[in-house]
């Protein structure tokens, strides 16, 4: 397939002043398991191309599953219809955005390949889940999933440019649903942020074999529990908060085409402003950020983004202070400040805009246990259920589904329905210990949503636990 | 489109063994989509994609796999037959499945329309013109889009419908804007013209200084965008008969009868008021209208084929996700001309953003103020409100502190596109609320 694509590209491509052609191939399989039963196993792939125009400034797409010489005529030939009509009337001229003739290759390596284990021993491994989440007449639901995606990308480009992708991704789960009463409270695997990139070894260094038992026993207790106080104090977010907290408040606000105005009809603007970069102080000292395409197993670990850029590593904040936006080649041109390589697409349907991908917190210095003793009276949180953030990306308020209470510089008794609210410009200041690298987890979710047309689209984030003060907390009801 | 589509449904049944039945659902879209930044045009382009879903069926045991389609015969036959031959083999991995529910009554279905789309060059015409000398960013969606469901029993259903979505906001600066929606079959200049001036009308009053008010309790009014995207968040578990079975819907304290809504609000999912297909993908028809909430209370719930095989109840042709597609709130008896002077004092919002449960035993929403948001005193319009957070419960949002509901309704069409353009939609009065808990 892909050499024919190759051959009909080459002589599809339109004259025009740059073109390129970018091919995705998805297989998906879902496996999953609900209150004991086995249900339908969900099988897809898709496969298609865009084609992309540039001539006399202006830029158009067509996206098409007809991957035929025919097909791609018509893509080249309604891109290129696109391109005219929007020449002069783009935010852009983009005739030399493009980076020139990229070459190169990247594969993920899966030590333990999906297909290495038959379809009947992972459905046997969910069974043997089930059954653990199963343990109380009160756990009224429970469920356990594996979603595995190999993903093939080849970006060609007029110039003769040729990136060839593989991916492997991972997405494991499992929940567990308790009830008593108008009470109800789920327990799950990291909720959505529990991804990766490689095959089953992932569920061995997530931990997945053994998590049911806790799960269950969690969801149990909370049950009993009693709502999250409320009042002014410090919170210890655990790492599968953490990156939540990152994604909607470091990692969107900091999107060069929100800054640019792309995303104000939909996904919103930023409190970021492009004079900020450079100087502004977004954190304490101990807040470092990175941009981490390189990440070995990291669930947007890349080589090259969907435009063709190559991908390194960036400091996006050092010590605090705020360095570099994310904002791929055709936002930097237009903001005319360097950025990273993130312009990335959802599929072949979709054309790139400026993503996360991996969003990193570097680890500090502080075990978990002296950022507990730290405490004086304060919420442990851990793992996100609840999200919801300003369009400036600045008035956040979030939940998780597991808290505890620290008092006197120990843990205490378990707490439903810990919720906390700030506001971004000021909330990474309260930032007081950093968890250091034995505590970091390499997360990531499938579903960061943005862009007009809509995409969805995997991010990854790598976090140890941090503690912020002062944090206005509260509970249910 | 259609004759291709029952092309490929005799294709799947010509490799059927004796002992097989099959269903397969096809979703197809033509679309150009061009998005605007500060009148000029960001992105541009066009998009065709068709996909088919098949799910072979052997008694209790069966599979199902998805893949995209060409739409060239020649390619899609072969590919066709390896999908059938992959779910054969993954079929007999599989054990027999005790909610597996699809029809076997035959129901032919068909609704279609002619495109009266304009050249979609010509409407970024009239869009950039409407936009002159302002800051208009938003997209233009628009072309056809084509649903199909066939079975083995000889079963079609076929759908087609071809819509334009222009989904836009002016800008004052920063954060200040007003966001409209101008959605339909055919691009009628003068009801853009009307749409365009009322946005500019509501511009102008966004150019005032902003306020900004205190945490603190508000009679607000809910214009019909905002409560669309309020009455939503039901969409995640509030109606399906699993969420309610498993204890967790964010209704369930109504459905134990701990609270109730105002007597005044009636949700229903009413299929013949929306612009959905009436089909669902094991081939189930959906009724015209499945009443959810009546007089404020709990009344049914959406169930899909593999609940109702679950919990012994007949399937009411919901999807499998158990979403209304076509949600109507009925209306009340408030005129929408009255609305700032029975408000009198507290906060027009025109907008709410980023909506996700505080607390969902007690259906506790919390989100933000977004666009043409207004402080009102005296009956009129004072000035822009900075973006405000709320954290309510619907319980009593919609219950003891609902003033009332609007005479009229908008229908507004989903302008959602991931993997594909939405057809779901909406039909919702305005709300006038006591008591809205602002908390950031």
């Amino acid at each position: 397939m892909l050499e024919a694509v190759e051959r009909l590209f080459r002589e599809a491509a339109p004259e025009a002043d740059y073109a390129s052609l970018r091919y995705v191939r998805g297989r998906n399989e879902q496996v999953a398991v609900r209150q004991n039963i086995v249900e339908p196993v969900s099988t897809s792939e898709d496969v298609g191309a865009m084609i992309t125009v540039v001539d006399g400034g202006g830029l158009g797409y067509a996206g098409t599953c007809d991957l035929t010489r025919a097909g791609l005529k018509r893509a080249a030939d309604k891109a290129l219809e696109w391109a005219h009509r929007t020449a002069g009337k783009s935010v852009l001229d983009f005739t030399r955005v493009h980076p020139r003739s990229p070459k190169g290759e990247y594969t993920s390596r899966p030590a333990k390949p999906w297909d290495s284990v038959s379809l009947g021993d992972k459905i046997a491994l969910l069974q043997e889940v089930c059954e653990q989440l199963k343990a109380d007449d009160r756990i009224v639901d429970w469920d356990a999933r594996l979603w595995h995606t190999e993903l093939e990308t080849l970006l060609l480009t007029s110039d003769g440019g040729r990136v060839y992708q593989r991916f492997h991704f991972l997405v494991p789960n499992m929940t567990a649903t308790a009830n008593e009463g108008t009470e109800t409270q789920t327990r799950s695997f990291g909720g959505i942020g529990c991804a990766r990139q490689g095959g089953l070894e992932v569920l061995d260094d997530l931990g997945f074999h053994e998590a049911a038992p806790r799960i269950s026993s969690e969801a149990l207790q909370l049950l009993a529990a009693p709502d999250c106080p409320t009042g002014k104090m410090e919170v210890l977010l655990a790492p599968d908060q953490m990156i939540l907290q990152i994604h909607e408040s470091i990692g969107h606000p900091l999107e060069l085409d929100r800054i640019l105005g792309d995303e104000r009809n939909y996904a919103g603007t930023s409190f970021v402003t492009l004079d900020m970069f450079g100087a502004y102080r977004y954190g304490t000292e101990l807040l470092n950020v990175t941009f981490d395409p390189t990440r070995p197993n990291q669930l947007a670990t890349y080589a090259f983004d969907d435009d063709g850029t190559p991908a390194k590593k960036e400091y996006i904040i050092r010590n605090g202070i705020l360095l570099r936006p994310l904002g791929g080649a055709i936002s930097q041109a237009r903001a005319g400040i360097p950025g990273v390589a993130n312009s990335r697409a959802a599929g072949w349907n979709r054309p790139p805009i400026d993503r996360m991908a991996n969003l990193n917190l570097e680890p500090g210095e502080s075990t978990f246990d002296e950022m507990v003793r730290g405490i004086e009276r304060g919420i442990a949180m851990e793992t996100n259920c609840s999200w919801s953030i300003d369009d400036s990306r600045n008035k956040f308020q979030f939940g998780c589904e597991w808290g505890r209470m620290i008092e006197d510089g120990e843990l205490k008794g378990v707490v439903r329905k810990p919720n906390y609210r700030g506001v971004s410009a000021t909330f990474w200041r309260s930032l007081k210990q950093v968890g250091d690298a034995a505590g970091l987890q390499v997360l990531g979710t499938p579903f960061c949503g943005k862009g007009e047309p809509n995409q969805s689209i995997r991010v990854g984030h790598a976090s140890p636990a941090c503690v912020f003060g002062n944090v206005d907390v509260f509970g249910g009801a | 489109m259609r004759e291709y589509f029952n092309t490929i449904a005799d294709e799947i049944q010509s490799h059927l063994h004796a002992d097989e039945a099959f269903t397969s659902d096809f979703g197809a879209e033509d679309s150009d989509f061009v998005r605007f930044n500060r009148n000029e045009i960001r992105q541009a382009g066009h998009v065709t994609q068709r996909m088919l879903e098949i799910d072979l069926i052997s008694g209790k045991r069966h599979a199902s796999g998805c893949g995209s389609l060409s739409g060239d015969l020649e390619t899609d036959r072969p590919r066709i037959a390896r999908l059938i031959k992959s779910l054969r083999e993954l079929r007999s991995h599989l054990p027999e499945d005790p909610h597996l529910l699809y029809a076997t009554e035959v129901r032919s279905t068909e609704r279609t329309g002619s495109s009266r789309l304009p050249d979609a060059a010509a409407a970024v015409e009239e869009i950039r013109k409407a936009g002159q000398g302002r800051d208009l960013v938003g997209i233009y969606a628009s072309g056809g889009i084509h649903k199909g469901f066939a079975n083995s029993f000889g079963q079609r259903n076929w759908y087609g419908t071809h819509t334009f979505n222009f989904d836009w906001s002016f800008y004052h600066q920063l954060d200040k804007a007003v966001k409209t929606t101008y959605a339909g079959f055919e691009w009628k200049p003068q009801e853009f013209d009307r749409k365009v001036s009322w946005a500019k009308e509501q511009l102008e009053a966004l150019s005032h200084p902003a306020r900004t008010v205190h945490p603190g309790r508000y009679r607000v009014y809910l214009a019909p965008a905002a409560l669309y995207d309020i009455v939503g968040i039901l969409n995640s578990g509030g109606f399906g008969l699993k969420s309610h079975r498993t204890k967790q819907t964010p209704l369930l304290k109504m459905i134990e009868g701990e609270v109730r809504m105002h007597p005044s609000v009636n949700i229903a999912e009413h299929t013949g008021a929306g612009i959905a297909a009436n089909f669902q993908e094991a081939g189930f028809i959906r009724p015209d209208r499945v009443t959810l909430i009546e007089a404020g209370a709990h009344r049914d719930c959406l169930v899909s084929p593999r609940s109702a095989m679950e919990y012994g109840v007949p399937t009411n042709g919901a999807s499998l996700m158990e979403i209304p597609e076509s949600l109507e709130v009925a209306p009340g008896d408030l005129p929408m001309e009255r609305v700032l002077r029975t408000l009198e004092t507290g906060i027009y919002v025109g907008n709410v953003w980023y909506l996700n449960y505080s607390d969902r035993s007690n259906c506790r929403t919390t989100g933000m103020t977004r666009f043409a948001t207004f402080w009102v005193e005296g009956a009129r319009i004072k000035a822009p409100l900075n973006v405000m957070r709320f954290d309510e419960t619907l319980f009593r949002m919609l219950g003891e502190n609902l003033v009332g509901l609007t005479r009229e309704q908008d229908l507004i069409l989903d302008p959602g596109t991931y993997y594909q353009r939405s057809t779901q939609s909406r039909l919702v009065p305005g709300a006038l609320v006591d008591d809205f808990t602002l908390t950031l």
